[in-house]
């Protein structure tokens, strides 16, 4: 395979490296060096895509990450990757790629009839045509919309490679790696600085790469070379290709993309394909260049039509010829260069036309056609440039044969970073293009990014950005001997669109927006650019209008009639290019969404072969299945039976711990708890209550007091988090001057709650013998450190189910040993292990709240919890759970329920409604917070808050649940379903 | 943003829990009229453009709980002490 576009000689490509690859099913051959872009190029492959709206046929416009035409979906299968711009995909061996938007085939698509009904298909045409009805566009305009417009297909299945979030610090982080930005980097780096140089390219250089510069004598790209090897050999200086700086936040934070190994087909193993970065940075020097734009004229966005800078890129760089016959459309000098190196190249140029009247005097030896004043006002040829329509000054019209159109319509200097903090671009009449604004603190704007197009002031730039930015983090200026290079200045005259065009003249042209779609918007009134914008689509396609937004601005104040500074223009928001959602979430994806807490005793429930279920980021035994068992409700009737009847053993580290300690850590209790804690003995555990300063129940548990002014207290699973961030509020902001401190030990101590008549026996056999566990010695509510064998362990008589029960904690580390020590100890008892369907359960049938009643919206009045709320000290929430709201009798309180036919089943979430009366929110009385099937009654038994609840005990009403169709006549019952006396709790 | 604690040093926001007005004070609940005064500092906040001083906790770090003057227009950082009060 050879490829007949490819220059014999010249360019940074590898021609001892030849590549493989196919696009649209045909097989070509390119080089290692090359993008997508460059091999298309180079076997003569014009047309690439279809347009998003009119279907239109399109070839590569730029050579860059602004491409806007060329979008492909790269890969298959799983790696599909739609709208890929094949200017910015590195080639490898193996490459497949396929044109997108087009049915059935890319030179034969039915979508382009769409081009012929385009006067139906003008700015706004979705708005005025898809009116109403509203469900319409649901069911038949969307889809139909969606099919004819469209852009690549996403892969469908899951992406089979990873990605990783990664953090960099340094001093001076520069964008850019053209000359400015290695002036930049070396400025900074040898003044000692933490460097990083970032660039998107694969290679270093920048422009440098496409042009045919000398700096000090040397090829530009020799120049480089020299320049990286420095960089490289300075120890704090990071060069990180292939890397995009995608956006700016606050405080010198830096978000980039690092395409690690999209130039691979597959990524080697364990190895990313993508990283996104945040980097922190003191002072950053932006240094991305500048943007070339298009003029508007009729056609202009035929295959062959191509930025006059690509046409140098492709030429120079990766010696790919656009075409045989190339024809240059400029209103500035620089597009005579292109002229110059198509010339050079051995490209046959057939014209330059240039719009202004006077052209540059050092191209004139070339011995090109020239046509001065002149302008393009039509393309010929369909799928390809075949020739042009040039009009004069005078309006005579010639007609110019020619393969490619190399058009250059001025630089505009990428600005878009300068803005992502809300700073606003400034029109510089002079260059014809917006500059820097306020720039965001710290970044220092260096090169054609801040306007200065010639060589030698990008250079020059460079040094003077890289070390005021090394000064300004405290480093020395470095002794700098300044390189020498060009420094002609490009004149511009402002030329935005041909008038005598007769055709479409695209300004947007991944979106489809035409200087008269402009036009039009304007006389319907929408000429403020950010109702352009919407109105139109300018600018609002995956490449964010870098070739189009300027121009289409200004056409809109042409139009309009006004200064373009006076237009000004739309935002500019992160991220520069499209950014991956892999490289946004790394790792973090399905199961390791986020990261999972596991029990001290998780291994040994494994192996017990428990089902396990999340609780906030725990992972806790559910229930443990025996075989036989036919469902969950089986076993979980099993799980509490025999705790009942024997013993059962239950992990309860995931409660929240926190150690308080101080003088007045007894004091600051009291002040957190609605009940009082300096009451409390040495040796004891108490039920404590949480409020809320708005007077909610926030959370509960026990607190036990280990010596005077040491204490312990258990948080709720879910809130421990929250409750520690509380107590350092009201310690550190509230009450600072109290002798306190705290620290979470929920990670530190593994604690298993041991319940049932035969858990006095169980402890028995594991504690220390000199520990004196008698009713009386150590009796409900007990709390004391003890020896179990050598470790020292805090045994808390506490009970959630109702039975008799203790709480042993042992440090983390013993977990696993003392869930098998126990177990161990049970065995003589019948012991069983039970999850936390069980542990529900026996709370339920005991009538106690847990987190489905401590939802944030009751008060302790409305738990039955009135009682805790002292009357004789202050405490958080006390003052607003008086409002006379909280207080209304009619506010639903907790009560129990059962089925009138015991036979039913119950269901959390089902609401209150009379019996007789009509299912309406204004008789909704209440709901249902927790059920269970209660295995001691043999029936459905539920909690839940009801109007009056307490007073209402016998009455029946309906429990209505329409979206599981439930509807069960329930009676009003005290919420202690189980042992009402308590009798249990002392064995 | 970044935060500079003062214990830690510049931190990423993702560190921190943002919490609010900084220049609300808890009221004496044994005062005349003290439920009003409670709705008032429960519910009733200022929501000024430019400077204003806000309590984070740094729950990610030192667990500090902190006044950041921050310019709500420009997420400018003026100034980070301990509510607690006190330096290092
Ligand atoms: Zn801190």
């Amino acid at each position: 395979m050879n490829a007949p576009h490819r220059l014999a000689q010249g360019g940074l490509i590898d021609r001892a490296r030849p590549l493989s690859f196919v696009f649209d099913g045909q097989a070509y051959a390119g080089c290692a060096g090359d993008t997508l872009a460059s091999a298309l190029m180079a076997n003569g492959v014009k047309l690439v895509g279809r347009s998003f709206k009119y279907h239109r046929p399109r070839g590569i416009l730029t050579a860059g990450s602004d491409e806007p035409n060329a979008l492909v979906e790269l890969r298959t299968g799983p790696r599909r990757e739609p709208n890929t711009r094949v200017t910015t995909v590195e080639l490898y061996d193996g490459l497949v790629a396929a044109s997108q938007n087009r049915w059935p085939s890319l030179a034969f698509d039915i979508g382009a009839v769409n081009d012929w009904l385009s006067r139906f298909l003008v700015a706004g045409f979705y708005y005025k045509t898809f009116m109403c009805p509203a469900k319409f566009w649901e069911m038949l305009y969307e889809p139909l919309i969606r099919r004819a417009a469209g852009l690549g297909r996403a892969a469908g299945a899951g992406d089979p490679d990873h990605y990783e979030k990664a953090f960099a610090h340094c001093d001076v982080l520069v964008i850019g790696g053209g000359p400015a930005g290695l002036m930049a980097a070396l400025a900074a780096g040898r003044a000692g600085a933490r460097v990083i140089l970032a660039d998107e390219d694969f290679r270093l250089g920048g422009r440098l790469l496409a042009e045919r510069y000398e700096i000090d004598g040397k090829p530009g790209t020799e120049w480089v070379a020299e320049i990286e090897a420095e960089l490289a050999s300075l120890p704090d200086v990071r060069i990180m290709p292939r890397t995009t700086v995608t956006s700016v936040f606050d405080h010198g934070q830096y978000g980039a993309v690092e395409r690690v190994n999209d130039h691979l087909p597959v990524p080697p193993e364990h190895e990313p394909r993508q990283r996104g970065w945040k980097i922190v940075a003191k002072r950053a020097v932006l240094a991305a260049g500048a943007l070339e734009r298009s003029i508007a004229f009729g056609n202009n966005d035929r295959p062959g039509v191509m930025l006059a800078g690509a046409v140098r890129a492709y030429a120079n760089r990766y010696a790919a010829a656009p075409g045989r016959r190339v024809a240059v459309f400029t209103n500035n000098d620089d597009g005579w260069r292109t002229a110059a190196d198509a010339h050079a190249a051995g490209i046959e140029v057939a014209a330059v036309i240039d719009s202004r009247a006077e052209p540059p005097a050092q191209f004139a030896a070339l011995g090109i056609e020239v046509l001065t004043g002149a302008q393009v006002s039509h393309v010929h040829g369909g799928q390809g440039v075949r020739g042009i329509d040039v009009v004069d000054a005078r309006g005579r019209l010639t007609k110019i044969d020619c393969d490619v159109l190399a058009v250059s319509g001025g630089w505009n200097p990428a600005v878009h970073l300068t803005c992502h903090l809300g700073g606003k671009p400034v029109w510089s009449d002079n260059l014809a293009a917006f500059t820097p604004g306020a720039t965001p603190p710290g970044m220092h704007v260096a090169g054609a990014a801040n306007g200065a197009l010639t060589l030698a002031e990008c250079l020059h730039a460079g040094v003077a950005a890289g070390a005021m930015a090394a000064v300004e983090c405290g480093f020395p200026i470095a002794s700098f001997m300044m390189p020498s290079a060009e420094d002609e200045a490009s004149g511009v005259t402002a030329l935005w669109h041909v008038e005598e065009s007769r055709a479409k003249a695209f300004v947007d042209f991944q979106n489809d927006v035409t200087v008269e779609d402009i036009a039009l918007a304007n006389r319907e009134g929408f000429s403020s650019v950010e109702h352009l914008k919407r109105y139109t689509t300018l600018g609002m396609a995956t490449d964010q209008g870098k070739a189009a937004n300027v121009t289409g601005l200004a056409i809109l104040a042409d139009v309009s009639g006004r200064a373009i500074a006076e237009v000004g223009t739309t935002t500019y928001r992160p991220p520069y290019v499209p950014v991956s959602f892999g490289a946004m979430t790394g790792h973090h994806r399905s199961r390791d969404f986020r990261p999972v807490r596991l029990a001290p005793s998780h291994q040994w429930a494994e192996e017990q072969g428990a089902v396990f279920v999340e609780a906030g980021a725990w992972l806790r035994a559910q229930y443990y299945p025996r075989d036989g068992e036919k469902d969950w409700l089986e076993t979980v009737n099993r799980e509490v039976t025999a705790t009942r009847a024997s013993v059962g053993v239950c992990d309860v580290s995931t409660l929240g711990k926190i150690e308080i300690e101080g003088a007045d850590a007894a004091i600051f209790l009291d002040r957190v708890y609605t009940n009082t804690f300096s009451s409390l003995p040495v040796g004891k555990s108490r039920y404590g209550l949480m409020l809320r300063e708005d007077g909610f129940v926030m959370d509960d548990g026990t607190t036990s007091r280990l010596a005077p002014e040491r204490f312990v207290m258990t948080t709720t699973t879910a809130q421990a988090g929250r409750v520690m961030q509380h107590l350092e509020f009201c310690h550190q902001v509230l009450w600072p001057e109290l002798d306190v401190q705290m620290v979470s030990v929920s990670e530190q101590w593994a604690q298993f709650s041991i319940a049932g008549p035969r858990s006095r026996a169980v402890l028995r056999k594991l504690v220390d013998e000199r520990y004196d566990l008698s009713d009386k010695a150590f009796p409900h509510l007990a709390a004391k450190e003890v020896a179990v064998g050598s470790v020292t362990a805090r045994l808390f008589r506490l009970s959630f189910s109702g039975e008799m029960a203790y709480e042993l904690a042992v440090p983390a580390r013993y977990g696993d040993a003392a869930i098998r020590a126990i177990m161990a100890a049970g065995e003589e008892f019948s012991m069983i292990p039970y999850g936390t369907e069980a542990l529900g359960t026996m709370r339920i049938e005991k009538g106690h709240v847990a987190g489905n009643e401590i939802n944030g919206q009751l008060t302790a009045r409305d738990l039955g919890l009135g009682r805790m709320m002292s009357s004789r000290k202050d405490y958080v929430g006390r003052v607003m759970a008086q409002r006379p709201a909280l207080l209304e009798p009619d506010r639903p309180v907790l009560v129990g329920f059962r089925p009138a036919d015991r036979k039913a089943r119950l269901r959390a979430g089902a609401h209150f409604i009379p019996l007789g009366a009509t299912v309406t929110a204004a008789n909704d009385e209440g709901h249902m917070t927790s059920v269970a099937f209660s295995p001691m009654l043999g029936h459905w038994i539920g909690l839940g808050v009801l109007k009056r609840g307490p007073q209402r005990i016998g009455e029946r009403v309906r429990a209505y649940d329409p979206v599981r169709n439930g509807d069960v006549e329930v009676e009003i019952c005290s919420p202690v379903f189980f042992d009402p006396e308590g009798a249990r709790l002392y064995g | 943003m970044r935060i500079p604690c003062p214990y830690c040093g510049p931190r990423g926001n993702d560190e921190f829990i943002y919490l609010g007005d900084a220049t609300v004070r808890r009221p004496d609940p044994q005062a005349l009229g003290a439920s009003d005064a409670f709705y008032e500092y429960v519910y009733l906040r200022d929501n000024p453009s430019g400077l204003h001083q806000e309590l984070w906790y740094h729950g990610g770090g030192c667990r500090s709980w902190l006044v950041v003057t921050r310019n709500t227009r420009t997420h400018e950082i003026s100034d980070v002490t301990f509510a607690a009060g006190g330096k290092l």
